[in-house]
């Protein structure tokens, strides 16, 4: 599923998805990504934008173009390892950032997550 | 290449109503354009003078270079505001009269829209609901190969769903070298398809920009710019 949000650019928010899609073993190392006008039918955007978003892709190495049959995701698995990490990293920033504006010290959040994630741990058993 | 679409100090006037003021307007190819404007703003009196049904007071307007006539018809698809298919037709009256008149019509491609909508081709206008009907249109307008494309208010009386299928049908049938002109005031609906929009207010163009460039440096949408502008 596609979902945009109207505020920020369309390209930029493609670029988000298809990355989550690549971490998330959606697109395996080495598949074939639809066409250009496939991807934009599919998230119902302007193939211009869809196109974009996949040279910029592109740019940072994530997937290539083969002159002839079409657009496949690297298969270098180090360059998508690095994405997967920064996205964790990211998402770790964003809940500490929230937890310390709940007034949360570091050693606090820690030890909640912890607590927390043994607490599921044991429900799972 | 040489821009799909010209108008220079065009202007159209109405008895004493200024319906357009002094446009200077250029479309490249291979886009997909949203005219925005409220109700009575010129957008209809625009896209009826790119189809030669109306004349410009003064200035000019060019498609491809050259003035609205059957040259220009031959390459322009349009999808006007209300239907003119009589409804005694069957949908397949209608696919021949397209056949007939635009050399550039793809039959096959029209077919397999229609089925992928189960519509069965022997079915009469008539007898159609108001959205199906508007659908069969649409559906007829983007199976021929032009070169600009110009919808008047596509999606106006269909549901969302069929607004998402009408929008669908639109990015998947233009080639890169045609341009898509959209007219509406659901802006919410389709800016995500948009390459650029126009606003058009009073007769005016205010405002020609591309959609992810006003996103990035305004951090709004063109429906919320729209409602800022045109604040009644």
């Amino acid at each position: 599923m596609w979902e945009l949000d109207s505020e920020r650019p369309v390209y930029i928010q493609l670029i988000e998805k298809l990355k989550a899609d690549i971490i998330s073993g959606y697109y395996k190392p080495g598949d074939k990504l639809p066409s250009v006008r496939e991807l934009a039918a599919q998230a119902l955007v302007n193939p211009n934008t869809m196109q974009k978003a996949l040279s910029e892709l592109e740019r940072t190495g994530l997937i290539y173009t083969h002159r002839t049959s079409g657009r496949f995701i690297t298969s270098d698995e180090s360059i998508i390892r690095k994405l997967k990490e920064e996205a964790a990293v990211e998402q770790v920033r964003e809940f500490t950032s929230s937890m310390k504006q709940l007034g949360f010290k570091l050693d606090q959040i820690i030890e909640l997550v912890a607590k927390l994630l043994k607490d599921e741990g044991n429900q799972e058993v | 290449m040489r821009a799909i679409l010209e108008c220079r100090t065009l202007n159209k006037k109405y008895a004493n109503l200024v319906a357009l003021n002094n446009v200077n307007l250029t479309i490249e190819r291979g886009k997909i354009i949203g005219l925005l404007g409220p109700n009575g703003s010129g957008k209809t009196t625009l896209i009826k003078l790119i189809n030669g049904l109306l004349v410009p007071s003064s200035g000019e307007i060019l498609i491809d270079g050259k003035k609205p006539g059957p040259e220009t018809k031959r390459i322009v698809s349009y999808l006007p505001e209300r239907t003119y298919l009589p409804d005694w037709m069957k949908v397949a009256d209608a696919i021949s009269f397209f056949e007939d008149f635009y050399s550039d019509f793809d039959k096959g491609k029209c077919m397999d829209m229609l089925k992928r909508l189960n519509l069965n081709p022997g079915m009469r206008l008539k007898n159609l609901s108001k959205g199906t009907k508007e659908k069969v249109q649409l559906i007829l307008v983007m199976s021929r190969q032009a070169d600009l494309y110009c919808l008047d208010e596509p999606i106006g009386g269909v549901d969302p769903a069929a607004r998402d299928y009408i929008l669908n049908t639109i990015i998947s049938n233009y080639n890169e070298n045609a341009s898509v002109i959209i007219s509406t005031h659901l802006i919410a609906d389709i800016e995500k398809v948009l390459d650029e929009f126009i606003f058009i207010k009073d007769g005016n163009i205010t405002v020609h920009a591309s959609v992810d460039d006003v996103r990035s440096r305004e951090g709004k949408s063109i429906d919320t710019l729209f409602r800022e502008v045109f604040r009644c």
